[in-house]
């Protein structure tokens, strides 16, 4: 704040670290409704574009020694399909397009919010709360397709004490209820933290001074948020293995 | 944290007045969640009936390919170890043979040379038993010389001491000392 105001004497030194986040339409200045094409819709259409590159054009020679984009398809298709089957067994494997789906929009959308001037839409609450969602509801559903009332055991702590059980069952049955958010928020937490703090970090590059020090606080720090774009893309996915497992072995 | 939110109003008039983060601007949620939608399922849709299967299939080939490979080779090695196996067996029949060969050259040649060792015996022992017989023959002859002459020098004798020697007698004699 001090800085801001000092910077303001020096003669405009302005921090609009949010501002990454605005949601704007691509054309025109109106209202943003329902249907708008803007950057949100541009960016998710890149990152589909980007997968349908890598995952459809990348194999469309099918060669038997596979070239530099196959192995990266062949390599992110075997990364997803042997976490499927490590965390969520052999019967999760069934839902392995569903997780890939998630997997490769979630690391396109961070790996192409790390484009300068980009928009990282999972940095919105919007964007990952309904992925987490859509996990939490999936895997309610099919906890109680495939196994009935007994998916409830799910939260009574059968190895516990009689009497602490239903101690166990009310802090089990919250625990499931916060996961989606917990699932959404990490993701959005951390993409949102380290773009902003690039940005007030490229803010500081204002001033003559502190710039070296700055621009290289932001190198590092983009270093940083490569690792935490795949790492989180990783822990959404494995978690999403783990919840599926958890719906379809609901036994502790 | 004020001069944040000042700002974010200030800017923010393209934001609708959010608070702060445009994460909390929930004018844009419906829209962010509509294209979301869209992009995930348009997503499914190609992940799951063109990318998936496709690269299914190409590392099944491939494992296939692999296995294809691996189990020629091993079919290879096999043909190999039998290959060896039949030249050993081989070798061993012909020196086999060649001992066969040899022994009964070796037996031949043996057999022969009885055949013809025997015949050298017999001949040998029909000269010898002709010479036995000749010198027989010779003895015999040299004996009846030998009682020839002892008769007539008995009878000379007989008559030179002044005997008239009767003949039969004479020879009686003589037989009887050369057979005593």
């Amino acid at each position: 704040m001090a800085t801001e105001a000092q910077g303001g004497d020096e003669g405009g030194l302005a921090f609009h670290p949010m501002d990454q986040f605005i949601v704007t339409p691509l054309f025109g200045d109106g209202e943003v409704g329902t249907f708008t094409i803007t950057n949100v819709t541009l960016w998710m259409a890149i990152a589909l574009l980007a997968i349908i590159a890598l995952l459809v054009l990348g194999t469309s020679k099918r060669e038997t020694v596979p070239g530099r984009v196959q192995s990266i398809a062949e390599l992110a298709y075997g990364f997803v399909h042997k976490m499927v089957e490590d965390v969520a067994g052999k019967d999760g494997v069934k839902y392995f397009p569903y997780i890939m789906t998630l997997f490769m929009f979630i690391v396109f959308a961070n790996f192409l919010g790390l484009i300068p001037t980009a928009f990282t839409v999972t940095s919105h609450i919007a964007v990952t709360g309904v992925l987490a969602l859509l996990v939490f509801l999936t895997v309610t559903v099919l906890g109680f397709v495939k196994n009935g009332a007994k998916f409830l055991g799910l939260f009574w702590v059968s190895s516990a004490p009689v009497a602490l059980r239903p101690v166990l069952a009310i802090i089990e049955i919250i625990s499931y209820f916060v996961r989606p958010v917990s699932h959404s928020v990490r993701l959005m937490g951390n993409m949102m933290a380290g773009h902003a703090v690039m940005k007030v970090f490229a803010g500081f590059s204002q001033v003559a001074v502190i710039a070296p020090v700055s621009i290289l606080a932001v190198t590092a720090m983009y270093g940083l948020e490569v690792l935490v774009a795949f790492i989180q893309a990783y822990v959404f996915t494995i978690l999403t293995c783990v919840y599926l497992k958890d719906a379809l072995h609901p036994s502790h | 944290m004020a001069t944040e939110t000042e700002q974010a109003v200030e800017k923010g008039a393209e934001a609708a007045g959010g608070p702060g983060m445009p994460q909390l601007d929930f004018s844009t949620f419906d829209n962010q969640i509509f294209w979301l939608l869209v992009t995930l399922i348009l997503l499914y849709f190609v992940l799951a009936r063109v990318a998936l299967p496709r690269i299914a299939a190409i590392l099944s080939e491939r494992q296939g390919t692999i296995t294809n490979d691996l189990t020629a080779a091993e079919d290879l090695k096999a043909k190999a170890a039998e290959a060896e196996e039949a030249y050993n067996k081989a070798l061993a029949d012909a020196r086999a043979e060649a001992q066969k060969i040899v022994a009964q050259a070796k037996d031949e040649i043996k057999a022969e040379l009885d055949e013809e060792v025997a015949k050298a015996d017999a001949e040998i022992a029909e000269q010898v038993a002709e010479s036995e017989k000749k010198i027989a023959e010779i003895r015999e002859s040299a004996m009846e010389s030998a009682k020839e002459v002892a008769k007539d020098t008995a009878k000379e004798l007989v008559a030179a001491m002044g005997a008239e020697a009767d003949g039969r007698t004479v020879t009686a004699a003589v037989n009887q000392r050369l057979k005593g």
